[in-house]
């Protein structure tokens, strides 16, 4: 397989291809008769990942180099050009983003019946949107792509979401916007310090500003704060959360899905690639980590406690979120190998389950128009499959041993256990609560008595339904008996990861060490 | 090509834009007289301006394309890529006013064709402005364009509102004026010039850095400017005249006025007390925060679409002030680059609400527009661009400019403006994204609600350039880069000293 993409020259173009083909699939849209938009949308999607599974292969885990790379010149007068690249970090986000955008075509199949056109074009929008985020080697191209990916998720929400869904897309909206822009700044500071130590060659390249950027310490510190917080919204960490809730819960499903699945990584991908990197020290030094550990904690706590009193089962997911991406930083932060490896698979079991679980809930929603857990009870009677399903992907969810979550968190908690115990130990208890709300939730929904007469015509899931929750199912199992080959590709950046910063903030953590 | 201003032949030459325009302007003044009695007189008359405009752009791109240049010391008429790039913007935008006008003129059947007459003298006086070395040519710029546009803003006989608005922007443009006068005099007191070349080099050799006079008059000219682009605290009369002003017309006041005094404003800065950049770069901070930070405060509580639009443009004011508190070249070329898409974006904004409204528009709401995506998807998708663009966001143009502007004011260490810049954008964003959302996002009120909303073929095929225009230059801004940098060739560090020595990044 190796040898065959070699001969395609596969590296030269993959990236580039990825990034090109939902755009043109949005152009096409565009003339098609209505009926057809969702077919093309999803042919276009599953193109989109039959292509980028080649980066499996492509992908060289040998060494933490960027690879896969595509290079054009942009707009040369700031050194600004499309530069584009993967490392072990960024290869799976884009695995998870192609593999789950043809999930969410056909997740949307019935439940989308208005101005079918614009929404499926958006959707393709948004899928290049979020896989440039993952590709950009350019601050630059990476700040146009984590904006433009703004603006389809907006009116996904804004036109196809729920009853208080002008109110939630204006909140999603300016959130992320106010993060976002404060970091804009933030890279012309880096642009121009960088510009000034290399003698007057000023770039936009990644690499270059790594290289070059050296900036007295309080100033580190501030534009520390504004990467910060721009990636802090996206996670979203607490007190940052609020935005996420509503966005859910009034999110189309496909949205939902999307939402939680993908977006949220963006934030903790910028921790790993941006924050961290570009400023080691200020991310390392004892006063700032322990504030930044010290809110994943109390988001994981706080998500699953929030999570158990939600009547409505959209919002426990959307709450579990929180939980769950604190384990993400947690990890980050906690800068041991078991952590940061942990942190990814946790980032990718996120998007699998938790996508999942936003499915599913749409499933029983299209059918009795509700999503309160109180309005369901017993419909594994009804609905043997889907219950089963269900309990699988909520297993999964809490970390089961078995399933893919058990492999993420567990090695959260060991990496972390080496370097803040105190951190940890907390922290475990929220795998704990998770499996209190969800197995609680699980029981009021599926299992009790069928004791309300509209629940007992429900049907069980469809072809199409099984066509979105099999490749799910699979992905969890996979990922839970034998993640070996996923963490072995992951490995030597995050060996890399933790090196550069560990070595440029050497100074500053003199407790943190490599195992 | 060098022009000897002195002899006649060169200072036609050097000022033959402006000179064709005005003569095509009194030809056509004489025609409208002859056709008055015609019933397509006024269309006429607009199509007539648009061959004087056309002739006048290429005129000006002449000069620019044949390097001309002032042969021995500078006078009263800058012969440079900054003038020239400031007239084609202003030819730009009343060409496009008179684009937009021709239909609209015609739909509220105000029958007067001396209106593209008016449009024309006011972009010479424009042109003037942005040409003017000498601060006599720049108040006579400022006049000619000012007393076109008192008149423009009134031209609806009928309207009491707009009588309103064109007597407001008389009496504060008199005033304005009065302020302008007296600061001319009290530099002459203090330089013995009114060209703005000797004033620089005057400034040096006399010691004249600190000099209460030469300060004084310095002031005066800035509260003078201060008025004519709407900076605040000198904005109080923007949104009622923009407000009660036939929308086209707002459309022009918004952007051609705001650039000419623009223009002349970093002339007089740069090109004229470049070199005591240290004394006004306070002053015109503080002008800058604090137009950004109130023009978008403000608008935020607006519910009329034009009345956002019109403190809107406060705001954007804001930000071109924000290129100009550098002092640097590339603030120059920051703030040509964003003039001329601030012009496309704003006039487009202003052409699509009067495609909507009727009588001067002043009654049509954010709510109004509810439901226009679903009636009229491309006037729907036009108006999100332009809100897109005028709120900064990647993919349009209104992107590169703000960016630019941010890069000349972190480049010149001014971060906490920069951050003041980016996060009143984000306030920005809560009125701007009202219209996308009312659009495509609220039911429309009754069926009816867009039925009178008709596009007239040449109003919608100038849209449609300038929406194309730009998400393309957002996309692909090189171009007009390159233009923009060789339009900021006139300020050469040269006469721009203190900008040299790196300002330390605040916290």
């Amino acid at each position: 397989m190796t040898e065959f993409l070699a001969n395609l020259h596969y590296a030269r173009w993959a990236l580039s291809a990825l990034l090109v083909i939902p755009l043109g699939g949005a152009l096409l849209i565009w003339p098609a008769p209505a009926g057809t938009a969702k077919k093309i949308a999803f042919w276009v999607a599953i193109l989109e990942f039959v292509m980028s599974l080649g980066l499996w292969w492509a992908y060289d885990p040998s060494g933490p180099a960027m690879q896969v790379g595509g290079w054009l010149p942009w707009i040369p007068a700031w050194g600004i050009a499309y530069r584009v690249g993967i490392d072990g970090i960024s290869l799976f986000l884009v695995l998870l983003t192609t593999f789950l955008m043809p999930l969410a075509v056909l997740g949307s199949w019935s439940g989308i019946t208005r101005r079918e056109k614009g929404y499926y074009a958006l959707l393709l929008v948004l899928t290049t949107g979020m896989l440039g985020v993952f590709v950009a080697m350019d601050l630059f191209l990476f700040y146009v792509f984590w904006e433009v990916m703004l603006i389809p998720m907006y009116f996904i929400i804004g036109v196809w979401g729920g009853k208080g869904r002008l109110y939630a897309s204006i909140k999603f909206f300016i959130y992320t916007f106010v993060g976002s822009l404060l970091m804009l700044v933030a890279i012309l500071v880096l642009y121009f310090s960088a510009g000034r130590a290399a003698g007057g060659v000023y770039s936009f390249a990644y690499d270059h500003i790594l290289q070059y950027a050296t900036l007295p310490m309080p100033t580190q510190f501030w534009l520390f704060g504004a990467f910060f917080l721009a990636f802090a919204i996206k996670v979203p960490m607490v007190p940052f959360h609020t935005w996420l809730p509503d966005a859910h819960v009034e999110a189309p499903t496909a949205g939902s899905v999307i939402l939680a699945g993908i977006l949220l990584k963006m934030g903790t991908y910028g921790f790993l690639r941006f924050a961290l990197p570009l400023f080691p020290s200020v991310a390392m030094n004892r006063t700032v980590s322990a504030i930044v550990i010290t809110l994943a904690v109390v988001g994981i706590i706080y998500g699953a406690l929030v999570a158990m009193v939600q009547p409505d089962f959209k919002k426990l997911i959307a709450y579990s979120s929180v939980s769950h991406l604190g384990f993400v930083v947690l990890g980050i932060w906690a800068l041991t190998l078991q952590s940061v490896q942990g942190a990814l698979m946790v980032m990718i079991n996120h998007g699998i389950s938790t996508g999942a679980l936003f499915f599913l809930v749409g499933m029983i929603y299209e059918r009795r128009h509700s999503r309160l857990v109180a309005d369901f009870g017993g419909i594994a009677r009804v609905m043997p499959a889907y219950a089963a399903v269900l309990t699988l992907v909520s297993l999964s969810s809490i970390g089961l041993p078995g399933t893919n979550g058990f492999v993420g968190e567990f090695l959260v908690l060991l990496g972390a256990f080496r370097t803040h115990p105190l951190a940890a130990g907390i922290a475990a208890t929220g795998v704990i609560f998770a499996a209190c709300y969800l197995l609680w939730a699980l029981q009021r929904v599926i299992y009790y008595k069928l004791d309300k007469p509209e629940n007992r015509g429900l049907t069980d899931l469809t072809r199409r339904e099984w066509g979105v929750l099999v490749p799910l199912v699979v992905v969890i199992l996979w990922l839970g008996l034998a993640p070996g080959p996923v963490l072995r590709r992951m490995e030597p950046s995050a060996r890399h990861f933790i090196e550069a910063v560990q070595g440029r903030a050497a100074p500053a953590v003199a407790s943190a060490r490599l195992p | 090509m060098l022009l000897d201003l002195d002899s006649g032949w060169g200072l036609l030459r050097a000022a033959l834009p402006e000179t064709v325009l005005s003569a095509w302007a009194m030809l056509l003044l004489l025609d409208a007289a002859w056709h008055h009695k015609e019933p397509g007189a006024q269309r006429r008359a607009g199509m007539l301006a648009l061959v004087g405009i056309a002739l006048a752009a290429a005129a000006t791109i002449w000069l620019w394309v044949s390097g001309a240049q002032v042969a021995g010391i500078p006078t009263s008429l800058a012969l440079d890529p900054f003038r020239f790039a400031v007239d084609l913007i202003v030819l730009l935008s009343a060409a496009l006013a008179v684009l937009f006008s021709v239909d609209y003129l015609e739909r509220e059947a105000i029958r007067i064709p001396e209106y593209h007459v008016l449009v024309l003298f006011a972009a010479v006086g424009m042109m003037l402005l942005a040409g003017g070395e000498d601060l006599f040519v720049i108040f006579l710029g400022l006049e000619l364009m000012s007393v076109s546009v008192y008149v423009l803003s009134g031209i609806d006989r009928r309207s009491p509102v707009g009588g309103e608005a064109a007597l407001k922007y008389f009496l504060i443009g008199a005033f304005a004026s009065a302020f302008f006068l007296y600061g001319i005099a009290l530099l002459y007191g203090a330089t013995g010039s009114t060209r703005l070349p000797m004033i620089a080099a005057q400034i040096g050799p006399l010691g004249l850095q600190g000099h209460p006079m030469l300060l004084a008059g310095l002031a005066l000219l800035l509260i003078g400017f201060g008025f004519k682009v709407a900076a605040v605290p000198f904005h109080m009369w923007t949104p009622d005249v923009y407000d009660g002003a036939p929308t086209p017309v707002t459309g022009f006041m918004a952007t051609a006025v705001k650039a000419a005094a623009f223009a002349a404003l970093v002339r007089v800065l740069l090109g004229g007390f470049g070199s005591i950049h240290v004394v006004w770069e306070q002053v015109i901070w503080w002008l800058a925060a604090v137009t950004m930070i109130v023009g978008n405060l403000v608008a935020l509580a607006q519910r009329s679409v034009k009345r956002m639009l019109a403190y809107s443009s406060i705001a954007h004011a804001g930000y071109l002030l924000t290129a100009l508190v550098a002092g640097s070249m590339a603030g120059a070329a920051a703030f040509l680059f964003y003039l001329l898409f601030y012009t496309l974006m704003t006039v487009g904004a202003f052409a699509i609400l009067a495609l909507k409204g009727r009588g001067g528009e002043r009654d049509v709401l954010i709510d109004d527009l509810a439901g226009l995506a679903e009636t009229h998807p491309w006037l729907a998708l036009g108006m999100t661009v332009c809100m897109l663009s005028l709120l900064g966001f990647p993919g349009t143009a209104g992107f590169i400019g703000k960016w630019y502007i941010l890069v000349s004011a972190t480049g010149g260490g001014y971060t906490v403006l920069a951050a003041i810049l980016v996060l009143t954008s984000v306030v920005s964003a809560g009125y701007y994204l009202p219209v996308v959302m009312a659009m495509y996002m609220k039911p429309s009120t009754h069926e009816q609600a867009h039925a009178g909303v008709l596009v007239p073929r040449l109003t919608g095929i100038t849209l449609a350039v300038m929406v194309v225009a730009l998400v393309v230059f957002g996309l692909w801004p090189n171009r007009v880069l390159d233009a923009a940098r060789d339009g900021s060739h006139a300020f050469l560090p040269a006469s721009v000293t203190t900008i040299a020595a790196p300002v330390p990044v605040a916290n």
